[in-house]
C-alpha cells in the first residue's frame, strides 16, 4: 500500500547524491520524488506489493561499520566504505532507512533491467500495431528505454488466447499478460471482489477468473487501466482509437457525489473513453465503471439539440425572448438540478433572488457501495447547499413543490434538467402553468414544456462540482457541444440580464466566480477560480454539519456525526 | 571566415558593348537547337519510365496469401502531413479461415488524393509494410468525392506484392507445432 | 494607268474592293500563320515538338500528307481563331466601355491600313509596261506608312487606360513612351535611302515606294549600301511591332500581358492578331526598302519571263522574303531577354536617335559631294 505521509524525513545517497526522502517511503516513490525513474511493472503505489516482475531492480548499499567499534569504515581517501549488497535488490518492496546508499543508473543495474526486459519479451507478440496499449505501453516504453533493441529469441513464440472474456466489460489477451498481478491484486484490494488469479506453471501461466465466477463488480475497469500492457482490454474500447490520437481534458465524474477525478479522452469532438485521473485524497487511481458509460449520453438519441417553443423548433434568441416573456413579473417556481455545476446554481439562485422565486431542488438517492460509487448520485448536492440555492437537505423528493401548485401559488416554472413526474409531481396541478425547461436530455416535463432551451453536457462545458467531502473541483471542457446549444452559464446569464434591471452578469466561469466572491458569508470568500483549477480545495462544511447527507463511510471519505433525522 | 573576393570586371571592347556579336551568337545558339532531338514526350501515347523507388499514389497490398495486410494501427493516419488519410478501424470476427489469428483490420481506409503530398511517410512509417506509394501517378476525377480512395480503390490500386514474413502463417504454424497454449 | 481610265467608276471600286479583302485575306492568313509559327520556332528552339494535335477529321485519314500535316499543326490557327470566337464574352464591371471596345478596332485598323500603299510585285502589261502590284501608288507611300503605323499606339494606349486596372494602365504608359521614342530614330533612318535614291535627274516621287524597289533591280541591295540605316530601321521596328527585346506593354512576366490584361475572348484576339498583322506588314516594308522588294538577287536580272508567269514568281519571291524576316522576328524574340524598361528609353533617346542622326548627316554629306554636277 501507499507509503502514508510521514513528516519524519531521512537521508539517503541517491546516484551519488544525498537527498532527503520521507521515512518508510519505498524507493521507487523515494527515487521518483528526486526525478529518477526506477521502472516497475507489478509495483503501483496504491496496492500491495509484489515483487514479481523484478524490474526495479536497483544496487543498495550501507556505510560499513567495524563490528567491534561501531566505527564507521573509511576508504583510503577518507570517505566512509559502503557495503554494496551483493545481488540488486528490488526497489519496489525496499523502504528508505537513513544513510542508505542507492544507484539506480549504474551498469549492473542496466544490465538488470536490460536482462528482465528480454524475458519479458521472449513470449510477449509483436502486437504492437494491434494493441490498444501501444502509445500507453510500459513495455512499450521499456523496451524503447532499457531493452537491447534487437532480439536473439529465434525459436516460435507462445500461441495463446486472444480473446478471452473475463466480464461482460474486460476482454483478456492471453498472449501480451506479463503476469504482473495488478489486476489480482486490485480485485482484492479495492473492490474486495477476489476473482482473478493465475493458473498453471511456466509458460503456461494464465490469468482467468475463479471457476463460475467472472470479472462483473463495477471497479472491473480499473483492471484495464492498471495493466501495464494490452493484455486487459476494455471491451467498450477495443479498437475503437488509438491513444495518440486522444486529447484529454481533465473532468469530474457526474455519476455520484463521490467526484471522481477523471480523464475524459476525445479525437475531434468525438468523445471515446473516461479514465481516471489519480487524485489520493478523493479516488486515488480508481472510478467505477458505471461512470465510464457515461459519455454515450452526449450523443444518445433523446438529446435536445435545438431550442423549442411549444414543441416547435426555433433558434435559441427567441426561445430565450420567450422564456423571458413568459417568466417576467409572474410568481416564479424554480426547480434547480444537483447536476448543474456551482456556478451555475449560483447563477439560478442570483434569478431567483432578485424576481423573488421560490426554489425546489430534488436529491437523487439510491445505494452507496462504500467506495466510489456514493447513495448521493449527483455531483453537486453541497454546491446546491453553498450557492445558497437551498437550506435544506432535499430529501423529500419535491413534495413542497407538489404542495406550492396545489394551492395555485406559483404562475410559472423554470426547471433545469429535472423529471417533474418522475418525482410525483401531480400532473394535474401543472395545467395552466407554464414550463420553461433548459436541459440536455428529453423527458416527460420537456415534452410538456412551453420552452425548451437545449444545454450542454459535463463534457461540453467547465465549471465546479463539490463532492461529498466538501472538495471544490473543476471539470474541463472536453468537446465542443452540439452546433447552436448554448452553454447553461450563457444560457442563465441572459434569463438573469432580461428579467432584473441589476446589473448584469457576464456568462464566464471568472465573472460568476468574482459575484460568488463577493456573497457576504460564503465559504468561498477566501477562494479563486485559480486555486480550485490548480487543485482540489476542502471548503468549510461546518454551515451544514447538521444536515442529513445521506453518504456512508467511503474510500477517503468518513460521514460528519450527524444528528439523525 | 570565408574570404570576399572581389573579381574585377574588364572592361566590355567597342564590339561588346553593341552587344551585336553577343546577339549573333545568341541567335545561332538557337537556331542550332531547332535541329535537335526533341525532349518532348508524347504523353497519352508513349510514357515515362518510372524508376523503381518512385512515390506515386498510395495504395494498399495484400500479400501473396492473398491477405490484407493491413491492421489499422492507424500510424499513418497519425504521421501523415497533410491529414490526408482516414480509417475507420474494426475487429476481424474470429474463426474466419482465411483470417486466423488476425484480430483487427480497417473497416474504412481513405486517402483522400486532393490532400496527398506524396510524401511516402505513410509508408515509411508502416509497421506491417501495408500500404506503399507504387508506380501509378496519374489520378483524375470529376468531383472531389471521386477523389478519396476507398479501401477498395485502394486495394484494387495496390495488389498483390511479395512478402517477406507471413507474419500469419508463421504464428498458425506455431500453434500447430506444440507452441500452443 | 489606261487600264483604269477605260472603266467606270463603280468598275473601279469593285475592283479596288475585291483586291482590298484578297489582301486583307492574304495579310490575316499569314498573320494566323505567323502565330502557328511562333508556338513551331519556339518549341523547336526549346526541344519541344509543338502544336501537332489539331487536325480536320477527313483529312487525317489521308495516308503520309495527313499525319504530316497533323505533326506541322497546320490546323492549329483554325482551331485558335473558333477558340476566341467561342469563348465567354467577359467585360469587366471597372472598364470605360467605350473606348474598352474601341481599343482592339484602332490597334487593328493601321496595321491593315498600312498595307494600302505597299507595293508586293509587278504586272506586265502587253505592251511591255510594268505595273506595280498594290492597292494605292501613292507618291507618299512611305510618309503614309510611317503616319499611319504609328497609330496603332492608341489602341494600345486606349486599352490600358480603359482597363482601369493597374497592369494594363502601366502597359499603356510603357508602350507610348516607346512608340515616341523609336518612331524618331525609324523615320530619321529612312531619310538617308531616300537621299540615296532620289538622284538629281530622276524625275519621280522620291518618297515612291515603287521607286525605292525599282532602284535596287539590278543593282545593289540598299541594306548593303546602308547597313547602318538598315539596322536601325530594324531595331526601331521591333520596338514598334512590341516584339522582344521590346515588349513593354505586354511583359508578361512583370506586366501579366500588360495592356491586354482584362481583355478575353475575341477582343483579346484582334489585338493578338493585330500584333502579328504589324510583324508581316514590318516585314514586307523592310522588304521592300532594304532588301530589293522583289527583285531577285543583287546585280541580278530577275531569272523569270516578262509575263504573267514573271509576276507571281516575283511575288512568291516578295513573300520568301518577307517570311524569312518573320522567321527572323520570331528568332530574336526566343534568343534576347527583354531589356528593363529605362534600357529602353536610354537605348532609343541617347543611342540610336543620335547615331541616325550622325548616320544622315554622313549621307547628306556624302550624297551632296557624290552628286556636284562634275566641274
Amino acid at each position: 500500500m501507499i507509503s502514508k505521509k510521514n513528516s519524519k524525513v531521512v537521508p539517503i545517497v541517491l546516484d551519488g547524491k544525498e537527498v532527503e526522502v520521507p521515512e518508510g517511503m519505498n524507493l521507487v516513490d523515494a527515487a521518483a520524488l528526486h526525478g529518477k525513474e526506477i521502472p516497475h511493472y507489478c509495483y503501483h503505489p496504491q496496492l500491495s506489493v509484489a515483487g514479481n516482475c523484478r524490474m526495479c531492480l536497483i544496487e543498495m548499499g550501507t556505510p560499513m561499520r567495524n563490528r567491534e567499534t561501531g566505527e564507521a569504515i573509511l576508504d583510503d581517501d577518507g570517505s566512509p566504505r559502503i557495503g554494496w549488497v551483493p545481488k540488486p535488490v528490488i526497489g519496489c518492496a525496499t523502504n528508505v532507512s537513513p544513510g542508505m546508499h542507492v544507484k539506480t543508473e549504474s551498469e549492473k543495474v542496466l544490465g538488470c533491467r536490460e536482462g528482465v526486459m528480454e524475458f519479458l519479451l521472449v513470449n510477449h507478440p509483436l502486437d504492437c500495431p494491434i494493441c490498444d496499449q501501444a502509445g500507453e505501453c510500459r513495455l512499450q516504453e521499456f523496451a524503447t528505454d532499457y531493452g537491447r533493441g534487437y532480439s536473439r529469441f529465434v525459436e516460435r513464440k507462445n500461441v495463446k488466447p486472444k480473446r478471452t472474456r473475463l466480464g461482460p466489460r474486460v476482454t483478456l489477451d492471453d498472449e501480451r499478460c506479463i503476469l504482473c498481478s495488478r489486476c489480482i491484486r486490485f480485485c482484492q484490494e479495492v473492490p474486495k471482489d477476489d476473482v482473478l488469479g493465475f493458473v498453471d506453471r511456466g509458460s503456461f501461466s494464465t490469468l482467468t477468473c475463479f471457476p463460475g465466477r467472472e470479472l462483473d463488480n463495477n471497479y472491473s475497469l480499473n483492471t484495464v487501466d492498471l495493466c501495464p500492457v494490452g493484455a486487459l482490454t476494455s471491451s467498450d474500447f477495443r479498437f475503437k482509437m488509438r491513444v495518440w490520437f486522444l486529447k484529454d481534458a481533465d473532468s469530474i465524474c457526474p455519476e455520484s457525489s463521490a467526484g471522481c477525478n477523471t480523464t475524459v479522452s476525445s479525437r475531434e469532438g468525438e468523445l471515446y473513453r473516461i479514465t481516471p485521473r489519480r487524485n489520493d485524497l478523493v479516488n486515488d487511481s480508481w472510478m467505477p465503471d458505471s461512470g465510464r458509460e457515461l459519455y454515450k449520453s452526449v450523443k444518445s438519441n433523446n438529446r435536445i439539440l435545438s431550442s423549442r417553443i411549444d414543441q416547435n423548433p426555433c433558434t435559441a434568441d427567441e426561445a430565450i425572448i420567450e422564456s423571458i416573456r413568459l417568466l417576467e413579473g409572474k410568481k416564479i417556481g424554480i426547480v434547480g438540478s444537483c447536476k448543474s455545476s456551482l456556478e451555475e446554481q449560483f447563477l439560478l439562485n442570483q434569478i431567483s433572488l432578485k424576481t423573488n422565486a421560490v426554489n425546489f431542488i430534488r436529491g437523487h438517492f439510491e445505494e452507496d457501495d462504500g467506495i466510489l460509487l456514493s447513495a448521493d448520485r449527483t455531483p453537486n448536492l453541497r454546491g446546491a447547499l453553498i450557492s445558497g440555492f437551498t437550506q435544506n437537505y432535499p430529501k423529500d423528493n419535491l413534495v413542497s413543490l407538489s404542495q406550492a401548485l396545489d394551492q395555485n401559488q406559483l404562475d410559472v416554472l423554470l426547471v433545469i434538467d429535472e423529471d417533474l413526474e418522475a418525482a410525483q409531481v401531480d400532473i394535474a396541478n401543472l395545467e395552466g402553468v407554464p414550463i420553461v425547461f433548459i436541459g440536455t436530455h428529453t423527458n416527460s416535463t420537456s415534452n410538456r414544456a412551453s420552452v425548451v432551451l437545449p444545454s450542454l453536457t459535463t463534457f461540453e462545458k467547465s465549471g465546479t462540482f463539490v463532492n461529498r467531502s466538501f472538495y471544490a473541483q473543476v471539470f474541463r471542457q472536453a468537446v465542443p457541444g452540439p452546433a447552436g446549444v448554448l452553454p447553461d452559464l450563457s444560457l442563465l446569464s441572459r434569463l438573469h440580464n432580461g428579467l432584473t434591471e441589476d446589473e448584469e452578469i457576464s456568462p464566464d466561469q471568472n465573472s460568476v466566480w468574482k459575484v460568488m466572491n463577493n456573497v457576504s458569508g460564503s465559504v468561498l470568500k477566501e477562494i479563486s477560480l485559480t486555486d480550485v483549477r490548480k487543485d482540489a480545495v476542502l471548503l468549510d462544511s461546518s454551515k451544514w454539519s447538521d444536515l442529513p447527507f445521506v453518504e456512508s463511510k467511503a474510500l477517503h471519505f468518513e460521514p460528519a456525526t450527524k444528528v439523525e433525522a | 571566415m570565408a574570404k570576399t573576393v572581389v573579381l574585377e570586371r574588364k572592361p566590355l571592347s567597342l564590339s561588346e558593348r553593341t552587344y551585336l556579336p553577343q546577339i549573333a551568337t545568341g541567335l545561332k545558339t538557337t537556331f542550332s537547337t531547332m535541329f535537335k532531338k526533341k525532349v518532348t514526350l508524347q504523353y497519352p501515347e508513349e510514357r515515362p519510365v518510372i524508376p523503381q523507388n518512385y512515390r506515386g499514389v498510395p495504395t494498399l497490398v495484400k500479400d501473396p496469401n492473398n491477405r490484407e495486410k493491413c491492421v489499422s494501427c492507424q500510424l499513418c493516419e497519425f504521421v501523415c502531413p497533410p491529414k490526408a488519410i482516414r480509417i475507420t478501424p474494426g475487429e476481424v470476427p474470429e474463426g474466419e479461415a482465411d483470417r486466423e489469428h488476425v484480430e483487427k483490420a480497417p473497416k474504412e481506409f481513405e486517402i483522400n488524393m486532393l490532400r496527398c503530398i506524396y510524401c511516402g511517410y505513410c509508408q515509411e512509417v508502416c509497421p506491417e509494410e501495408a500500404i506503399f506509394l507504387q508506380q501509378e501517378y496519374s489520378s483524375s476525377g470529376y468531383s472531389r468525392e471521386e477523389m478519396i480512395n476507398n479501401k477498395e480503390k485502394l486495394y484494387e490500386l495496390g495488389g498483390v506484392v511479395p512478402d517477406q514474413h507471413y507474419k500469419w502463417d508463421k504464428k498458425k504454424k506455431a500453434e500447430q507445432e506444440g507452441n500452443s497454449h | 494607268m489606261e487600264l483604269w481610265n477605260s472603266l467606270e467608276l463603280w468598275q473601279i471600286v469593285a475592283i479596288k474592293v475585291m483586291f482590298s479583302l484578297m489582301m486583307i485575306g492574304a495579310v490575316m492568313t499569314m498573320a494566323g500563320y505567323s502565330v502557328l509559327a511562333e508556338r513551331k520556332v519556339s518549341a523547336w528552339m526549346q526541344g519541344r515538338v509543338g502544336p501537332n494535335r489539331t487536325v480536320l477529321p477527313f483529312i487525317e485519314h489521308i495516308p503520309l500528307i495527313g499525319p504530316f500535316l497533323k505533326g506541322l499543326g497546320i490546323f492549329q490557327p483554325l482551331a485558335d481563331g473558333l477558340k476566341f470566337l467561342f469563348k465567354e464574352e467577359i467585360v469587366p464591371g471597372h472598364v470605360n466601355k467605350v473606348y474598352y471596345y474601341l481599343a482592339p478596332i484602332i490597334a487593328l485598323v493601321p496595321a491593315l491600313t498600312t498595307m494600302t500603299v505597299l507595293p508586293f510585285g509587278e504586272f506586265f502589261t502587253d505592251t511591255g509596261d510594268r505595273i506595280p502590284l498594290m492597292l494605292a501608288d501613292l507618291e507618299v507611300g512611305i510618309l503614309f506608312i510611317l503616319a499611319v503605323s504609328s497609330l496603332g499606339v492608341y489602341g494600345i494606349v486606349l486599352a490600358g487606360w480603359s482597363s482601369n486596372s493597374k497592369y494594363p494602365f502601366l502597359g499603356g504608359i510603357r508602350s507610348s513612351a516607346q512608340m515616341i521614342s523609336y518612331e524618331l530614330a525609324m523615320g530619321l533612318s529612312l531619310l538617308p535611302i531616300f537621299l540615296w535614291v532620289s538622284k538629281p535627274g530622276i524625275d519621280v516621287a522620291a518618297l515612291s515606294l515603287v521607286e525605292i524597289v525599282h532602284s535596287q533591280n539590278q543593282s545593289m541591295w540598299l541594306v548593303f549600301v546602308q547597313p547602318l540605316s538598315a539596322l536601325i530601321f530594324m531595331i526601331a521596328l521591333f520596338a514598334e511591332t512590341n516584339r522582344l527585346p521590346f515588349d513593354m506593354p505586354e511583359s508578361e512576366t512583370d506586366l501579366v500581358g500588360g495592356f491586354h490584361t482584362e481583355y478575353g475572348s475575341f477582343k483579346f484576339g484582334i489585338f493578338f492578331v493585330a500584333e502579328y498583322a504589324h510583324i508581316v506588314i514590318g516585314s514586307a516594308i523592310f522588304t521592300t526598302i532594304f532588301l530589293g522588294g522583289w527583285h531577285f538577287l543583287p546585280w541580278m536580272a530577275d531569272p523569270w519571263p516578262s509575263t504573267w508567269i514573271g509576276s507571281i514568281l516575283g511575288v512568291v519571291w516578295f513573300l520568301a522574303k518577307t517570311i524569312g524576316l518573320i522567321f527572323f522576328f520570331i528568332w530574336v524574340r526566343w534568343t534576347l531577354p527583354r531589356f528593363r524598361y529605362d534600357q529602353v528609353m536610354s537605348l532609343g533617346w541617347t543611342k540610336l536617335l543620335p547615331l541616325a542622326l550622325v548616320n544622315l548627316l554622313f549621307y547628306v554629306i556624302l550624297v551632296t559631294w557624290l552628286d556636284q554636277p562634275a566641274s
